[in-house]
């Protein structure tokens, strides 16, 4: 019990304007379930990439000591190799392979240099049974559920005899008796020696399962527990930090929480397929509304159903006493809604393209494309938000994928109230970008607030969603479940409605 | 299950249809004869497919066969007809050359995270202007090795033939079915065009396995132009122009998807059999312009895709 098997130290990864981890430490014990725990974008992931060799750690920092020995793994198939497996968030399997090809790609069973896949169909059965899964193994990985695809990635991380077997997130898409059974499986292992890290977001499950708790916040170390003796409060203070206390004073919107401000916008009832259901949400005129949850609660959907990328299939959205029925993200910008997304890489910077050009995108798209905007105008424009919101570069031409995140951000901003929306929407603005520019850009949701504009904005932050929001809208498993202002509106109690399961 | 046959079957009913039609309209059509020249006549395309549907699987391309094709052609010429090697020593040269050719441009690929469409167009042209620069002229083989090559088979009732090509060939086609389902390569190459990150975090040997498949493709391809070699006897620089396209069409008639991911070989030879029998048909016909065989290719290439269109959207709907 004692013995650790792996060991990582005073361990930093950097990513371009962004510490994702400071010196955090890590020690597993052979037989021990320890949970790692911590806010989004603390740096559980990062670390558990790290481990398993899918990132490097900044070059000369810290040293990971694994079965005795220094190691540095440069791939996941070394980290394999070694005796550590990984079941990571999303389901990382080949939907095109089938089951047990999945269970077993790169160990298969082989006579006389060819793989049998008799035996390995039925090794493949007999390893799904431990799961409590009858299915057929030899029908291609697409055909199941989503939760049935995880069990069949924990059952893979678990054929591989590893000594280290990492669940990062194991149970978000399993029901009750499938928790039950991993579990088991999880007891099993414990008592055949095997170190198991557990991340998970359900606090009950953590007390129910792990020996020990190491806790994340912002990329840095805060301590390392026994789970008997720490009492929950404890932890999610540790989780959240004592600056919390401090913060919490600060409840500095930009403009009065006014009871009876008009409404702007209005959602009422609305269902998504496959989604967000009965949703109501009300954002009066010049209010910030805080909408927190945590991934896969429906914020993202929320988003999505507004700005016209899904589809409502019943309820009613209005904006500013109009009905508000976008079929298209450029309907909705249209009718003066803006969205700055949640994954700023994928969904909104066009990296090769200059800051001028990022920044005049949407509101060229508002116009229509017959109505150019000049150049001369384009370069007004992103001179004024560059000063505006002090946009580090040196001119407007430089490509946007130079800059920072922080920056980046600012610039997507710049390109949304560009087109002076009634409704400006933020999907995790801060996510991802440095101290220095989080300050900035939460001074800044203030300032449109303080000018009319009104804002919706999600953030796994809740001490910044309590800092600007005059309103605190909590989502979980795709619903509403409540709403806080005012005294209630503090980290904790919406901490607390998020975890109530 | 069905869904991942399916673009196979239908290759495979097609191709029957057609060829029924043949038989019924033409005296002969529907003989052994023409099957095994169908197979005798494609075998260079077939065994070229063959590598380019590892490629495809693995959700890259191989625009650099043609070319491979003509330089190991022109090597034939040059080894054999000018410096009197014989045929087996420059065979032993030419084939490993090729596999590294292939190997540098997987090793590109994979190290650049390059796409492998400008790679192995590189790689096509390279190939192609070096074949040139070797012999602008088409040079003549003349030795006793390739007489026996051609005269090498056994005879089969109906007047048929099974030749050395398709000999050559129908070993490529079994060691390839074994290498693609029993073997740890061949899963990975389903596993990369599944989804490459998923593959590599699940431990696959990503730099090995791209390497891998380019240079299997090339080896192919470089078999390929010694096989044309034993029609022409001869090796030409400007043979083989287009023939990556030809082998691209006859492996998404087959049924393999162009993102990668799913497909067979066997359906990569209905496909190329596809081909044949159109072309054979418009022989047979006699009235009409042989361009009928790229229009009716064309047609089908179309088929082809909206059919794994919407064959994948029921697969997303599904999920």
């Amino acid at each position: 019990m004692q013995e650790s098997v792996l060991a990582l130290e005073n361990i930093s990864k950097t990513f371009p304007g962004v510490k994702a981890l400071q010196g955090v430490q890590l020690t597993l014990r052979a037989g021990e379930v320890h949970a790692l725990l911590g806010e989004n974008g603390a740096g559980k992931s990062t670390l558990v990439k790290v481990m398993t060799g899918a990132m490097r750690k900044d070059e000369g920092t810290g040293r990971m000591c694994f079965d005795g020995k220094d190691r540095d793994f440069t791939s996941p198939s070394e980290a394999q190799k070694a005796g550590i497996s990984t079941v990571y968030q999303e389901v990382n399997l080949l939907p095109n392979l089938s089951v047990a090809q999945n269970l077993f790609l790169g160990h298969e069973p082989k006579r006389f240099a060819l793989i049998q896949h008799s035996r390995m169909q039925q090794q493949a059965r007999e390893l799904l049974k431990q799961f409590k899964l009858d299915i057929d193994v030899t029908a291609p990985l697409n055909q199941f559920s989503v939760a049935v695809q995880q069990l069949i990635a924990i059952a893979r991380g678990v054929a591989m005899k590893a000594k280290v077997l990492v669940l990062d997130e194991p149970t978000a898409s399993l029901d009750k008796d499938e928790v039950e059974t991993l579990f088991g499986v999880m007891e099993q292992l414990k008592s055949e020696g095997v170190a198991i890290v557990f991340i998970s977001h359900f606090l009950d499950q953590v007390y129910r399962i792990s020996d020990r708790i190491t806790v994340l916040r912002n990329g840095q170390f805060i301590g390392e527990y026994i789970t008997a003796e720490l009492p929950r409060p404890k932890l999610i203070e540790a989780m959240l930090g004592k600056e919390l206390q401090a913060m919490h004073g600060q409840h500095q919107p930009g403009c009065a929480d006014s009871v009876d401000a008009p409404a702007l916008f209005k959602m009422d009832k609305v269902c998504v397929k496959n989604s967000i259901e009965n949703m109501d949400i009300l954002v009066p005129k010049g209010q910030a509304i805080g909408m927190a949850g945590l991934l896969g609660s429906g914020r993202t959907e929320v988003c999505r159903a507004i700005f016209g990328v899904d589809s409502v299939a019943s309820g009613q959205m209005q904006l500013a006493d109009a009905p508000l029925k976008p079929q298209s993200p450029a309907e909705a910008i249209k009718a003066g809604v803006a969205l700055c997304p949640e994954d700023r890489k994928t969904d909104g910077i066009i990296g090769p393209l200059s800051i001028r050009e990022n920044i005049a995108l949407a509101l060229q798209a508002r116009l229509g494309w017959w109505r150019y905007l000049s150049k001369a105008k384009q370069q007004a424009l992103a001179d004024k938000y560059i000063e505006e919101l002090q946009i580090a570069t040196p001119d407007a031409e430089k490509p946007i994928g130079q800059l920072s995140g922080g920056n980046q951000q600012k610039v997507i901003l710049a390109r949304w109230l560009a087109t002076q929306p009634q409704l400006l929407v933020l999907d995790e603005p801060t996510r991802g970008i440095d101290i220095g520019a989080h300050a900035e850009i939460l001074n800044l949701i203030k300032r449109l607030c303080h000018d009319g504009m009104s804002l919706l904005v999600t953030s796994s932050e809740l001490e910044e969603l309590v800092a600007f929001a005059n309103k605190v809208v909590v989502l979980r498993d795709r619903r509403k479940v409540s709403e806080l202002s005012g005294e209630d509106m503090t980290p904790q109690h919406i901490m607390q409605a998020i975890a109530e399961a | 299950m069905s869904t991942r046959y399916l673009p196979l079957y239908v290759t495979g009913a097609l191709l029957s249809l057609l060829f029924g039609l043949g038989a019924i309209q033409f005296d002969g059509f529907g003989s052994m004869r023409v099957v095994l020249n169908l197979f005798s006549d494609n075998a260079f395309l077939m065994i070229t497919a063959i590598g380019m549907t590892l490629v495809i699987i693995s959700g890259g391309i191989d625009l650099s066969v043609g070319s491979v094709i003509a330089l190991s052609g022109v090597l034939c010429g040059l080894l054999i007809g000018e410096y009197g090697w014989h045929p087996l020593a420059a065979f032993a040269l030419i084939l490993p050359l090729a596999t590294l050719f292939g190997a540098i441009m997987g090793m590109w690929i994979h190290v650049y995270k390059l796409q492998p469409f400008i790679v192995t167009l590189a790689g096509m042209f390279f190939a192609r202007g070096l074949a040139t620069m070797l012999s602008e002229e088409s040079i003549a083989i003349d030795h006793p090795f390739y007489d026996a090559v051609a005269d090498f088979g056994f005879s089969l009732p109906g007047n048929a033939w099974l030749g050395t090509s398709t000999l050559l060939l129908l070993l490529v086609l079994v060691v390839a079915v074994l290498v693609m389902h029993y073997s740890r390569f061949g899963a990975y190459v389903y596993a990369l065009g599944g989804n490459h990150q998923s593959a590599e975090l699940m431990g696959v040997p990503v730099a090995k396995a791209t390497i891998g498949i380019y240079a299997t493709s090339s080896f192919l391809a470089a078999l390929a132009g010694i096989v044309f070699t034993f029609y022409t006897f001869s090796g030409y620089a400007l043979t083989a122009v287009g023939t990556e396209l030809d082998a691209i069409a006859a492996v998404v008639i087959g049924g393999t998807l162009l993102t990668g991911g799913s497909g067979f070989v066997v359906g990569t030879i209905l496909g190329v059999l596809m081909m044949g029998v159109i072309q054979t048909y418009i022989i047979f016909d006699g009235s009409l312009s042989s361009w009928w065989t790229k229009i009716v290719i064309g047609l089908l290439l179309f088929f082809f895709i909206v059919l794994q269109k919407l064959l994948n959207r029921g697969r997303v709907q599904h999920a």
